[in-house]
């Protein structure tokens, strides 16, 4: 009892008084409540306000389940794409010294400091029939804009620097004294690269293709731009959510949103998973 | 294996950091590269390698010249200070790395685990094979890497400050134990230090490097006993500097004739560096330097003191025995029995105290006038 009764003294010793720590963690509490899960809740209550079967109804429609269909279609290629881009320009970065490394470095990160709606604008100029390569493409019947091509290079640019930029300081941090051993022990840099470097940065990289999945899915701005928004043919789901929501069908349109929070949220809960599951192994590469 | 670099030098950002350095390590022969921070000895092992490519030079391992040479195929052992081991993979794992990567005459599974035993025993680790490396402690992940070095049977053995991030009484252990491996497999070795007292241990030949060059090379007794450069004489071991000038075979101080012979040297301005040893107290009255105590600190069995002397109160230090009584601000005659002296163009020279007889006519009693300014 006196040992408990000293532990709560040297708590109170090294914290602050009750009353601050009330008021800072209802603070956080509130802010918590107010900004992320009320949000949350507001979506699946709407979704399901009228009934599951009104809920099924709007999920059945075509036009919803083509938009899900192009949603998890560019999610497919634009997640692997950047997962290449990305490993590499982390790896080229952080293991090598070359001219214009700090420039490549503000490149990377210039799709996070443009707006999405610029981007997106950004393409439509590039890709456009009053650009230098519209009358090329039209020649060639090669359809990039208002299709699903240009979607998938819109979302491409925005979710790019997610993985590069959870990979950059991780590897940085990590030097390259093991690769160093690797080469120096013979292994080629396939094998270093690999059975070396991969192994080492894994949890950052599953970190990074989750978010790039996350906003991949989510991307509204630059894709709205360049989609041309054809129901049923280049609407994806944040698009069709948008749609749905000004026909004034809000019942479809929080139906369909929960279908993409619920996406988020699978994704947030395998991270949390795997984490558990191999929470030894993360703790023991973090230590030394 | 004969170790040899040809005239190698690298810059960094415009500064040199190794100018023109030659140096021929012979076959099973074990060597430290020693030198301050920035002076290039890194780079110079990291260059061996195959790590950095040097702006100009050649290494070669024998006569097999190594400029177009990848790093994969020299077959070189190389540790690292932070261990570098694969922190994702096992113990066996990480010695096997070197064997399983091979491509020409790779040993089957069960002759790699045969291997690792063996290295494992040798590193005296047996039973922590199935370990991760950050289940060791530093001294066991600093043997695990000199074992996985050893695994792919390098021709040379090259280790970059291997105890520097261990605690003391953990390094003296390793360094006793890598002089075993290193008498047991007989690889040319070479390793970098910081540490002169590592170096002068336990290597057959010690390099001393400064700014990008190579001050001496020479044997642990040679660089202490006779080093050839005024840097070489400070780094190792403690010093003592004070300015003198060298004239008919004499040197004098403050215009006062030191009771040294000076060999060779030429006329004009030098330095002369002692060593703790090389001063003792004149406790007979006899003629000496005269000096004030400004500190005593205790050293094992003796005692250091430092004592200001001349007009410019240059600071000697020496050691007494440690029961003799000394306390700052008490005046002490010291007399010089030894040193080198140090001329402008750095070339260094023996000096030896004259015979006794032939000690100076100059009453240095007189001089006590310096003391009391």
């Amino acid at each position: 009892m006196s040992e408990t009764a000293q532990t709560r003294k040297v708590r109170r010793a090294i914290g602050e008084g009750p009353a601050t720590r009330i008021v800072l963690i209802m603070v956080a509490l509130v802010f918590l409540g107010l900004m992320l899960i009320a949000p949350l809740l507001v979506v699946f209550v709407e979704a399901f306000g009228r009934g599951i079967g009104v809920y099924l109804q709007a999920l059945a429609l075509p036009d919803t389940m083509a938009a899900l269909q192009l949603t998890l279609l560019v999610a497919v290629i634009a997640v692997p794409a950047n997962l290449i881009f990305g490993v590499a320009a982390a790896w080229l970065i952080t293991k090598f010294d070359f001219k214009g490394k700090s420039f490549l470095l503000t490149l990377i990160d210039l799709p996070f400091a443009v707006s999405p709606v610029v981007s997106g604008l950004i393409f439509v100029l590039l890709f456009g029939a009053n650009s230098a390569l519209g009358p090329w493409l039209e020649d060639n019947n090669i359809q990039i804009l208002y299709a699903v091509p240009g979607i998938v290079i819109a979302t491409i640019f925005i979710t790019f620097p997610f993985i590069a930029r959870e990979l950059i300081p991780l590897m940085e941090q990590q030097g390259s004294s093991e690769e160093e051993a690797a080469v120096s022990l013979g292994a080629s840099g396939w094998r270093t690269f690999f059975q070396v470097t991969l192994p080492n940065v894994k949890w950052g990289l599953l970190y990074g293709v989750l978010l790039c999945n996350a906003r991949a899915m989510g991307e509204f701005g630059a894709v709205s731009v360049v989609s041309g928004h054809i129901r049923g043919l280049t609407n994806t789901l944040p698009l069709h959510i948008e749609i749905l929501y000004n026909d004034n069908k809000a019942a479809a349109a929080f139906a369909v949103a929960s279908l993409l929070a619920m996406l988020a949220l699978v994704t947030l809960a395998v991270k949390t998973l795997l984490e558990a599951r191999f929470a030894g192994e993360i703790a023991a590469q973090r230590r030394h | 294996m004969q170790v040899r670099t040809v005239n190698i030098s690298k810059r960094y950002a415009g500064l040199a950091a190794l100018d023109d350095v030659s140096l021929t390590v012979q076959p099973g022969e074990l060597v430290a590269l020693l030198g301050p921070s920035g002076s290039g000895k890194t780079t110079l092992l990291r260059t061996i390698a195959g790590l950095e490519p040097p702006d100009a030079g050649t290494v070669y391992f024998n006569d097999r010249d190594l400029s177009d040479s990848r790093i994969q195929d020299r077959g070189v052992g190389f540790v690292f200070q932070h261990y570098a081991l694969f922190k994702h993979m096992r113990v066996m794992d990480n010695i096997a790395f070197g064997l399983r990567a091979r491509r020409k005459n790779k040993p089957r599974e069960d002759e790699i685990k045969r291997r690792v035993l063996e290295l494992l025993d040798l590193v005296q680790l047996s039973g922590l094979e199935r370990r991760f490396p950050a289940q060791l402690s530093g001294g066991q992940r600093q043997r695990v890497a000199l074992a996985r070095a050893l695994a792919i049977e390098p021709s040379v053995l090259l280790l970059d400050e291997p105890f520097g991030a261990l605690d003391a009484r953990v390094r003296k252990d390793l360094r006793r134990w890598l002089r075993e491996i290193h008498d047991r497999t007989g690889h040319t070795t070479l390793f970098v230090t910081h540490d002169q007292e590592e170096a002068l241990e336990l290597a057959d030949r010690v390099v001393v490097m400064n700014k990008g060059k190579i001050e001496q090379s020479a044997t642990p007794d040679e660089i202490y006993d006779t080093p050839a450069t005024p840097f070489v004489f400070s780094f190792i071991g403690e010093s003592s500097v004070i300015p003198v000038q060298v004239g008919n075979g004499r040197a004098t101080l403050d215009e006062r004739l030191l009771d040294l012979e000076i060999g060779a040297l030429p006329d004009g301005p030098a330095q002369l560096y002692l060593r703790p040893e090389d001063v003792t107290m004149v406790t007979d009255g006899g003629p000496g330097i005269p000096g004030l105590v400004v500190s005593t600190r205790r050293i094992g069995g003796m005692r250091r003191v430092t004592i200001e002397c001349g007009l410019a109160r240059h600071r000697i230090e020496f050691d007494a025995l440690a029961e003799v009584p000394i306390n700052n601000s008490q005046r002490l005659t010291i007399r010089v029995i030894g040193g080198r002296v140090y001329g402008a163009g750095a070339e260094g020279y023996e000096t030896e105290r004259l015979a006794a007889s032939a000690t100076s006519d100059f009453k240095w009693a007189k001089a006590e006038g310096w003391l009391d300014r």
